[in-house]
């Protein structure tokens, strides 16, 4: 509690500081590369024969995903706060390998606990972490993923909190780590909003985006939470089936409960144990969801939907297909309800997709995948 | 009843329920009451449990594998409360379980059970409004962790909270065995002692005579957990009761072992 006390007031003073926004601008620009352009995929477009679809290009930053945003905020708030010992956790590996990258960069210790089944999916993520600097610790506890990574991540940081900041990658966690997610990531939202008004003059119909804890969704909608008009779609993992363990999709099968200090909507059997998740990406493959999520599921402003893995590895092909671009496979899960949705609005309707990574790390699940399913 | 140390210092022992049966485990709990126990600490296994180390993790593993329930928990405390009235009687778990089986209905079985305390890790002062108005109106004793990191303002609120006892952990982390009790303990039972007459009992890596006898000097009690889990791990189950009661005889016996 004293750690998260600390980080609070860290975190208000830091905001409160021109210098820390200059320079988490600065580097948000000139070594991140933001901002990032808002894409109208015409080929996509025709071919679903509905509404005009612009990609947020996530996927063009350095490290390859939105995480740096986060993760350049929270080096430099951990900086400042004096502690030099960077822990995370991460289940795609975009996460670790975001924070690797800026713990190289400011010259921080980086160890980064990932589930082993992750491990084995995102290999290539592994070694580029490793390349990085970071020690990456395997967590065989539980179903070797994202939650059981989180759980080794909060040992860690309980036991080292004097000299360590825990780099949390998503709207998870305990208080203020949801808010101060959301802060670093709402640049996406907000450079999107200008720039589909700078393109077409109005505002979007709805905006999508994949929801694994939710922090690349609750950047790109933050924003447009005040427009009522503008419809804002979040797309979890619905796995291979229905069933309990089948999937990750929170709002469909998930009641409320507590895990890992977050109440909101979790997984979970009769008893309260926390399920076991399934999802073809690494990144959307978690028991529960960032709080305001919950909230924003709750007051009815957003929806939640869900994608198969079968949809979103469709997706996938489609996407590079039609335009060029690969993405990751949790933002494939956005492009399929795209996909799903596009073809029955009119052509004066218009949908951003939060492109929030590249495929570049699949490439292994995608040619274990696609051989099964003859793409 | 109210939770009493009967021994100086007393004894808390906490014992993952259904690790390794649930029959075991209430054979162990009245084995560790007879050999010098004051309160056992009955722990409800759950998937995630973050506060724990490698220990206790194996254990809630081995104990879910066969369905460990929280109404089995609830069971073995009344058949606990039975055959050992005068034990404190304490119900250690994360909060999801007891959410999932509902507050209101938790406490009003607990108490029905003779449960005298409740210790729920991840429930935090700051949050516990509904949880202490519930455990209140039920007369369960609410238990919370202090930790060395915690400012004062924050140890003060925890004491006015707590009945029963106090638990303060004697280091920064999770729970586990260790070589020597860190400094951080002593300094910790001395904030604490400003704000309650409660007695306090130091946990997280008490696992032999020599930490028991060290305790003793500034604290009421020591939680003894991991030390006890291991050994069960270690034993044959028809041999674990006689394995802890040995255990625990044997941290009450510190000037024997030195010889």
């Amino acid at each position: 509690m004293a750690a998260l006390e600390e980080l609070e007031h860290a975190y208000a003073a830091a905001q409160a500081d021109p210098a820390f926004h200059a320079r988490l601008d600065s580097l948000l620009r000139d070594y991140a590369g933001r901002p990032t352009p808002l894409y109208f995929a015409e080929r996509l477009t025709e071919e679903l024969g509905g509404a005009k679809i612009y990609l947020k290009r996530e996927d063009l930053l350095h490290t390859g995903a939105h995480k740096i945003n986060n993760c350049l905020g929270q080096g430099l708030l951990a900086q400042r706060m004096g502690k030099h010992r960077i822990i995370a956790e991460t289940g795609a590996g975009q996460h670790g390998v975001a924070t690797a990258t800026v713990c190289a960069l400011l010259g921080m210790e980086c160890v980064v606990y990932m589930g082993e089944e992750d491990m084995r999916r995102q290999e290539l993520n592994v070694y580029r972490m490793r390349l990085l600097g970071a020690e990456v610790r395997g967590v065989s506890s539980g179903s070797k993923t994202l939650k059981d990574a989180i759980n080794e991540a909060m040992r860690d940081w309980v036991t080292n909190v004097r000299t360590t900041h825990y780099l949390l990658g998503s709207v998870l966690g305990a208080h203020p780590y949801p808010m101060m997610v959301r802060d670093f990531h709402r640049v996406i939202g907000k450079e999107a909003r200008q720039q589909i008004q700078e393109k077409e003059g109005r505002l979007p119909t709805a905006i999508i985006a994949c929801v694994g804890g939710g922090s690349n969704a609750i950047g790109a909608f933050y924003e447009f939470i005040p427009d009522a008009n503008v419809r804002l779609i979040g797309v979890e993992a619905g796995g291979r089936g229905k069933k309990l363990g089948e999937h990750a999709a929170r709002f469909e099968g998930g009641v409320p409960g507590v895990l890992q200090g977050t109440y909101s909507y979790v997984l979970q059997d009769e008893d309260g144990q926390i399920a076991l998740t399934h999802s073809v990406s690494a990144g959307l493959d978690y028991a529960s969801i960032g709080p305001e999520h919950a909230a924003l599921h709750d007051s009815g402003r957003a929806e939640y939907v869900s994608a198969s893995d079968d949809a979103a590895l469709a997706a996938t092909v489609k996407l590079a297909r039609t335009e060029g671009i690969l993405p990751a496979l949790e933002s494939a899960h956005a492009v399929a309800e795209c996909i799903h949705v596009a073809p029955k609005l009119g052509r004066h309707e218009i949908l951003i997709i939060n492109l929030s990574g590249r495929g570049d790390k699949d490439m292994g699940i995608l040619s274990r995948e696609l051989k099964l399913k003859g793409a | 009843m109210p939770i009493q140390f009967a021994s100086k210092p007393g004894l808390v022992a906490y014992l993952t329920a259904g690790d390794p049966d649930l029959k075991t485990t209430g054979a162990i709990a009245v084995a560790a009451i007879d050999a010098g126990a004051d309160v056992i600490e009955l722990g409800v296994p759950f998937s995630d449990p973050l506060a724990d180390g490698p220990v206790i993790q194996r254990a809630s593993e081995r104990a879910l594998k066969h369905g460990t329930k929280l109404v089995d928990v609830l069971a073995l405390a009344k058949e606990l409360r039975a055959a050992r009235p005068n034990a404190g009687l304490v119900i250690f778990s994360y909060f999801n379980p007891i959410l999932r089986y509902g507050l209101e209905k938790f406490c009003a079985a607990a108490a029905e059970a003779g449960v005298d305390g409740v210790l729920v890790t991840d429930m935090i002062v700051e949050e516990a409004g509904e949880y202490l108005a519930c455990l209140e109106r039920h007369m369960l004793a609410p238990i919370f962790l202090a930790a060395p990191t915690s400012p004062d303002a924050r140890l003060e609120r925890i004491a006015a909270a707590s009945k029963g006892f106090v638990y303060a952990i004697s280091r920064v982390g999770i729970t586990g065995t260790q070589q020597s009790l860190a400094a951080d303990a002593e300094g910790l039972v001395k904030r604490l002692r400003r704000y309650t007459k409660l007695p306090i009992a130091v946990g997280f890596g008490v696992s032999n005579a020599e930490h028991l006898a060290a305790v003793g000097e500034f604290a009421d009690a020591a939680v003894v957990g991991s030390a006890l889990v291991v050994t069960i791990e270690r034993s044959e189950p028809a041999e674990a009761p006689s394995s802890i009661a040995r255990f625990i005889q044997g941290l009450r016996a510190p000037a024997m072992q030195v010889l």
